[in-house]
């Protein structure tokens, strides 16, 4: 990450118009003077200042910490099972025995929420890497080759971009089928485009640049230009708009998984439980509410993450 | 100005055309059957007759070359046919046509409340001079780009249906009906637009003219409104654009979300049983909004900045 922050940064923000990146410039904070005349002080104390200086930024990455462990390790938080029904304890309140309360069949919306955190997040992450992948290899190819094999990809790349991207999920669920994977992979695909147009203009940006010249000048075949040259110092917006669009891919597997096309039921994935908790609003919020603030967090903590690398930590070095 | 509309025109139909091909493409080579889920439709699986399969396989067309459908779909398309949808039985333009007004009701409500709210938001924090006013306005757009929309509208139900009683939890009824359900859609355009706004007002507020403004004796409202905003505001018109056909496509969670008809409902029930005319036609809606919407932004730019006709007209020329 080191080099590649040199670069446009900006250049995702404004890429991805309208997600979260173009707040991160209004709600950062102001850059502080006195931290540039200082003495340099050392890596680690300027670290630690640059986190201080942050509260909000430190709670999102214990957020997505606690999420990740919850993912991997569910028993760590809950020692319920899941699935687990008991009759006589339907529709509690959260309290110190079930801190997100019960739903209607006795079950622990909790531990629900723990363990449906393994089944979303998996979700999310097939869907950004595919994406990343996806998208990286166009822009990379229609970047570096050039010509009309440019010309061709970033019109299919324009076209995605004109359709709404629920609708080709959608399109892409029908398609395909239920369950998690594949929502996963119906948002990942719908979300390639915006990978594909950062990683071209990246490319096209350093394919410029005096060092990649010399390379070629130097005689370093193509593939060593575009592995050792060109790859390693384009990648870095790619990498801030997949930490962005994992925020987004959270919020289309859920919505998804929420019109009822994830995993079937009693699978505890996130946007389920939303659906499921759905029908007893009037009489128990918690089934909503609270698994709803857990999609809430996770997504601002990302989106929070993804700002600080697309803008403060570049600025602070 | 004349060659800029036709111009823009051009792409607009050539986008509509791809954007069709590729929705074939998806709908017709993934893998997925979609007429063993109709012949099996009520009866239990893996007992279909082949004989009911081949027959609606016939009907639909679905056992001629692909190409062949793609041509004789796209010829239909032109002429505004979108074909029949498997599971009503009628034709999809029809089905889409019911269900528009309610949902256009629905985004154009949503439209307004975002472009009002996301505007006055930037607005206020770019005017103000209270630090904490504007810190607080300035976080809102973070926090409504990051809420589930479907949960968003559950909250509300639960608060201003079930606690306090004011607006109906569901259904179609009137304006009363209207105001849980646009707020929930407006939520995330409106979050982009104030930010994307508050970031380009501020970037106008300190160019030169508007210092040479307010050497001349310009009020503040009047630097804001009238040199500011009007430079701002394109950046800002993009977005509309763009997230008009999100909002679209969005309305499908919230109608589900408050039992509404609508494109929504249609769309859902046409994934659910795989409905491939009736969810083609949906996309390629989708998609005709976005080039619509965006094909408006385009012919309004030039109204709010007279030099993008130039700049468009000396690209042609030299292209």
């Amino acid at each position: 990450m080191t080099r590649v922050t040199d670069g446009p940064v900006e250049g995702v923000a404004a890429e991805f118009a309208g997600e979260a990146a173009l707040g991160a410039v209004l709600t950062a904070e102001p850059p502080d003077r006195a931290d540039r005349t200082e003495v340099p002080a050392g890596t680690g104390r300027r670290l630690l200042r640059f986190f201080v200086r942050r509260p909000g930024l430190v709670l999102s990455i214990v957020i997505v910490l606690v999420v990740v462990i919850a993912a991997f390790w569910p028993g760590l938080f809950t020692g319920q099972d899941p699935l687990a029904t008991s009759p006589g304890q339907t529709f509690r309140g959260p309290s110190g025995a079930h801190w997100f309360g019960t739903d209607e069949v006795g079950r622990d919306v909790f531990s629900r929420v723990v363990h449906g955190a393994q089944l979303s997040l998996k979700a999310t992450l097939i869907a950004v890497v595919l994406a990343f992948v996806v998208g990286g290899v166009l822009g990379l190819v229609a970047g570096f080759v050039g010509r009309w094999v440019e010309d061709v990809l970033m019109r299919v790349v324009d076209v995605l971009l004109s359709i709404p991207a629920l609708f080709l999920s959608l399109a892409l669920v029908t398609a395909l089928g239920y369950g998690t994977t594949k929502v996963a992979i119906a948002v990942g695909i719908a979300s390639v485009a915006g990978f594909a147009r950062v990683m071209r203009s990246e490319v096209l940006r350093v394919r410029q640049a005096v060092f990649v010249e010399a390379a070629r000048g130097a005689g370093v075949r193509w593939y060593g230009i575009l592995w050792r040259h060109v790859l390693p110092n384009a990648i870095g917006p790619v990498l801030v708009l997949a930490t962005l669009d994992f925020g987004t891919a959270i919020l289309a597997v859920s919505s998804l998984s929420f019109l009822g096309y994830g995993a079937p039921p009693p699978a505890p994935e996130w946007g389920t439980l939303i659906s499921e908790g759905r029908n007893y609003l009037a009489n128990a919020w918690w089934l909503t509410t609270l698994p709803g603030v857990t999609i809430a967090a996770t997504v601002l903590a990302t989106n929070r993450i993804a700002r600080a690398l697309d803008g403060e930590w570049a600025k602070q070095r | 100005m004349g060659r800029y509309v036709l111009r823009r025109l051009a792409q607009a139909i050539g986008v509509l055309w791809a954007a069709y091909t590729i929705v074939f493409v998806v709908l017709n080579l993934l893998p997925g059957d979609p007429v063993s889920a109709m012949a099996g439709a009520g009866a239990d699986s893996g007992t279909i007759d082949p004989a009911v399969i081949a027959r609606i396989k016939h009907q639909y067309g679905f056992d001629r070359p692909l190409l062949v459908q793609y041509g004789e779909y796209l010829g239909r398309a032109v002429r505004g046919d979108l074909g029949t949808s498997i599971s009503t039985g009628r034709p999809v333009t029809s089905v889409l046509g019911q269900a528009l007004p309610q949902t256009l009701e629905l985004t154009g409500a949503a439209l307004l409340l975002a472009v009002v709210f996301g505007g006055g938001v930037a607005l206020l924090a770019t005017y103000t001079s209270w630090r904490w006013l504007r810190q607080l306005l300035l976080s809102l757009p973070a926090l409504g780009v990051s809420v589930p929309t479907f949960w968003v509208g559950l909250m509300l139900v639960e608060v201003f249906s079930f606690k306090a009683r004011i607006f109906p939890a569901f259904g179609n009824d009137g304006l009363r009906g209207l105001v849980l359900p646009a707020v929930t859609l407006a939520i995330p355009t409106g979050a982009v637009i104030a930010q994307v706004l508050a970031k380009s007002l501020l970037s106008a507020l300190s160019e030169p003219y508007v210092e040479t403004a307010r050497a001349k004796g310009a009020g503040r409202v009047r630097i804001h409104l009238r040199h500011a905003l009007r430079n701002a505001s394109l950046p800002a018109l993009t977005v509309i654009g763009v997230w008009t056909a999100q909002l679209v496509a969005n309305s499908v969670v919230v109608e589900t979300v408050f039992a509404r008809n609508g494109l929504g409902r249609v769309t859902q029930s046409a994934v659910t049983v795989q409905d491939l005319p009736l969810v083609q036609g949906v996309v390629i809606f989708g998609s005709l909004v976005f080039v619509g919407a965006n094909l408006l932004v385009d012919l309004a730019y030039p109204l709010l900045d007279p030099r993008i006709v130039v700049a468009s007209a000396r690209q042609v020329r030299f292209a």
